[in-house]
């Protein structure tokens, strides 16, 4: 054995962890790095702003299940990583943030390019390092995999002083993982799952609360087979969608400020909701002092922070979605066999009604250019087989209410920071991770403009993902606020006309097309999806559509405000 | 109902790890009344004794949001009817010929010690609970206090069991 440098050894640990890919951009203090990435069999895609790579890193990440890696430079390169990893934190998901940093000597010297980002980035990590010895280096790097993948997933950032990459370590040596505070717990108390059975078997009306922590557990088939053995209805987060299949047809959607009236009804009636691997966001409860006022909740986490943080929590079950859902159903079972199968019918009548009720129907539509029309269209023309990755606002919300999603990691959105400008990039990192599958990102005219720039990162590197923007020359979430709370006092969210997509496309070397007619609406969709490079579809929607139901902030959830 | 809670945290002895934790206080708007810090019987751990002003669900959430962090290995919220509390504290008082028996005095029945003399002042260092302290400084204050310093409440549970 010899010695090798540090950012050889770094490459050699990535490579053991698994990765195979790397979203990042070069700098000054990260050269070592890349000189050994250009040796090295790991594909690295160069971004065009180190935001694109850390929310690349992000969407490969939830696309694939695997952790998203993204490295960049010291000082302006890792603070323009700080908003992507609020964006990872927030959502839990595993991304390891790779930083280059002046040499150890110089830190804390105001040196060039020099920025305390382990400081920044604290509160927005789940863990980060700052590695001070060469000797390091490998048992951190393996303890930054492990945390950012386990237990609640979430960012790691490591940040790496020029002077220990250009260091010389022994080729072979042995870690050891050993975390003193950190033991995730994944199998549930039996007392309080037998508990937990016990009140849902007595319970008349419950209802199964389902969000991200389904989806990083790999809990879905379980999570089916109790929705369909319990036989009652299932909401979703915005985070869990397609967890539960949408066209399932215990599925009531997603609740909350947005969310479907099915859903957000569902929750006023129940008296036990099932929560599992969700955070009762503000987005979902509305007024917390009403939400749910009349039922028991059985609070499902692996985070225990999470239980009793938001709502008052009477059987708390923190573990792993799949096994506790597994140990479980066994119980429940158990209960059934020995004392029968209750009645919930009238329960389950009277939301299935509410959702009858709810449902498009199809005739009588509008000829104007509507964004519902346009995403049930693409749809269609998907099969409901792509993934769907969105921007934040009106863009996003229309796409959860439209798009039916069956099965997860198949809808990547911003849902805990609402970062405008995630789509693309992210839509870029599904699709390297998932090369087989249709990615498409679901944008706004104001989103889509924040990170444009990673257009020449997807058709540089033949990333065949497809834009497709509802344009309506607004920062359209905004201006609905401004529209029902603020007098229609527009102020600067007309953004009308502020670029031509079609040429901006183009100059990028994609193949852009903008639809102005309901007509042409199915033509270009099937166009666009068969076309082997990027494509942006301008699709010129109608100005003032609104999103429809809402609850305003602070009231309760089942104040909705609804279309006429 | 709100209240002072002594928590008594466990951490890996790794730099950083202090300020990640008043990091964590701070953007959870908890308030901490006094923190002190040192390396314990293995000197891989260090021991942090922090005062939070709390009330029992925030305390809670406290607790919680503290076991999050990598580096913390334990926590024990430490019930006041069975500890050993302690906090230690330097004292300079206005002292001139005429008070300066009466001072010295007072510092003899607290069995607290003097550590600095000067023309106008004497320097008191003085180790107890906290009613033992607030005690003395009340006593002290009609002299004049120039300055005060104080470490922070240290406490163990009673008993062997850790």
């Amino acid at each position: 054995m010899g010695k090798i440098t540090g950012a050889q050894m770094l490459i050699k640990c990535l490579k053991e962890e698994g990765v195979e890919v790397i979203f990042g951009f070069p700098g000054g203090v990260v050269i070592p790095i890349y000189d050994a990435i250009f040796d090295s069999d790991i594909r690295h895609i160069l971004v065009r702003h180190e935001q694109g790579a850390v929310h690349a890193a992000d969407g490969y990440a939830r696309a694939t299940g695997k952790v998203g890696v993204c490295l960049a430079t010291s000082g302006p390169g890792a603070t323009n990583l700080i908003t992507g990893i609020a964006n990872a934190y927030m959502d839990s998901v595993p991304v390891v943030a790779i930083t280059g940093q002046v040499a150890t000597d110089l830190i804390g010297t105001d040196a060039f390019q020099e920025a305390d980002i382990t400081g920044i980035t604290a509160p927005i990590t789940k863990h980060n390092y700052l590695i001070q010895d060469i000797k390091d280096l490998p048992v951190i790097i393996k303890e930054a995999f492990h945390i950012a993948s386990t237990g609640r997933p979430g960012p790691v950032l490591i940040d790496i002083p020029v002077d220990i990459s250009k260091g010389m370590i022994e080729d072979n040596i042995k870690v050891e993982l050993k975390l003193e505070g950190y033991k995730p717990t994944y199998i549930g108390n039996p007392r309080q799952i037998l508990s937990a059975a016990r009140g849902i078997y007595e319970s008349k009306k419950p209802v199964i609360f389902a969000g991200g922590g389904i989806v990083s557990s790999g809990a879905s088939d379980i999570l089916t087979e109790f929705a369909h053995t319990l036989n009652i209805p299932v909401i979703t987060t915005l985070i869990g969608k397609g967890a539960f299949s949408d066209a399932d047809e215990l599925s009531v959607g997603m609740a909350g400020m947005h969310g479907t009236k099915p859903a957000n009804l569902s929750f006023t009636g129940t008296d036990m909701i099932i929560a599992v691997g969700v955070r009762f966001d503000d987005r979902v409860t509305g007024k917390l002092s009403e939400f749910a006022k009349n039922s028991l909740v059985i609070h499902i986490d692996i985070d225990p922070a999470e239980i009793g943080k938001n709502v008052k929590v009477d059987i708390p079950i923190v573990g792993d979605a799949k096994s506790v859902l597994t140990d479980l159903l066994g119980r429940y079972k158990e209960l059934v066999e020995k004392k029968g199968e209750p009645d919930r019918k009238e329960w389950l009548d009277y939301v299935m009604a509410l959702k009858k009720q709810c449902a498009f129907k199809p005739g009588n539509e509008p000829e104007s250019l509507k964004p519902g029309y346009i995403i049930r269209k693409i749809w269609e023309a998907t099969g409901g087989d792509a993934i769907i990755c969105t921007e934040v606002g009106q863009n996003q919300m229309w796409a959860a209410q439209y798009f039916k999603c069956l099965k997860p990691r198949t809808f990547i959105s911003s849902g805990g920071l609402g970062t405008m400008g995630f789509g693309l990039p992210a839509a870029i990192g599904a699709k390297v991770g998932c090369p087989g599958k249709t990615v498409i990102d679901i944008a706004g005219d104001g989103s889509i403009q924040m990170n444009s720039q990673e257009l020449a990162t997807a058709v540089l590197n033949k990333i065949p993902v497809k834009i497709m923007i509802l344009n309506n020359g607004y920062l359209g979430l905004v201006r609905q606020w401004q529209e029902l709370f603020w007098d229609k006092r527009y102020s600067h969210t007309d953004i009308v006309d502020s670029v031509d997509f079609v040429k901006l496309i183009e100059a990028y070397g994609g193949v852009g097309f903008r639809v102005t007619k309901k007509s042409e609406v199915e033509s270009t969709i099937k166009k666009a999806l068969e076309i082997d490079n990027v494509v942006m579809v301008d699709f010129r929607i109608e100005r003032e559509e609104n999103v429809y139901p809402m609850v305003p902030a602070g009231y309760p959830i089942d104040q909705m405000i609804e279309c006429e | 109902m709100s209240g002072n809670h002594i928590i008594s945290v466990l951490v890996e002895n790794k730099s950083g790890v202090l300020a990640k934790i008043s990091g964590l206080f701070s953007r959870r708007g908890f308030n901490i009344e006094s923190l002190a810090v040192g390396p314990t019987e293995d000197e891989k751990i260090s021991r942090i004794t922090i005062v939070v002003n709390a009330e029992i669900h925030s305390l809670e959430q406290v607790v919680k949001q503290l076991y999050k962090l990598i580096n913390v290995i334990k926590i024990q919220e430490l019930d006041p009817s069975n500890i050993v509390e302690r906090e230690l504290v330097l004292i300079k008082v206005n002292a001139d010929n005429s008070t300066r028996a009466e001072i010295l005095e007072i510092v003899d029945i607290f069995r607290a010690n003097i550590v600095d003399v000067a023309k106008k002042s004497l320097s008191i260092e003085i180790t107890g609970n906290s009613r033992k302290i607030q005690g003395i400084e009340e006593l002290l204050q009609p002299y004049g206090i120039l300055e005060l310093v104080r470490t922070g409440k240290i406490a163990l549970s009673r008993g062997s069991k850790k």
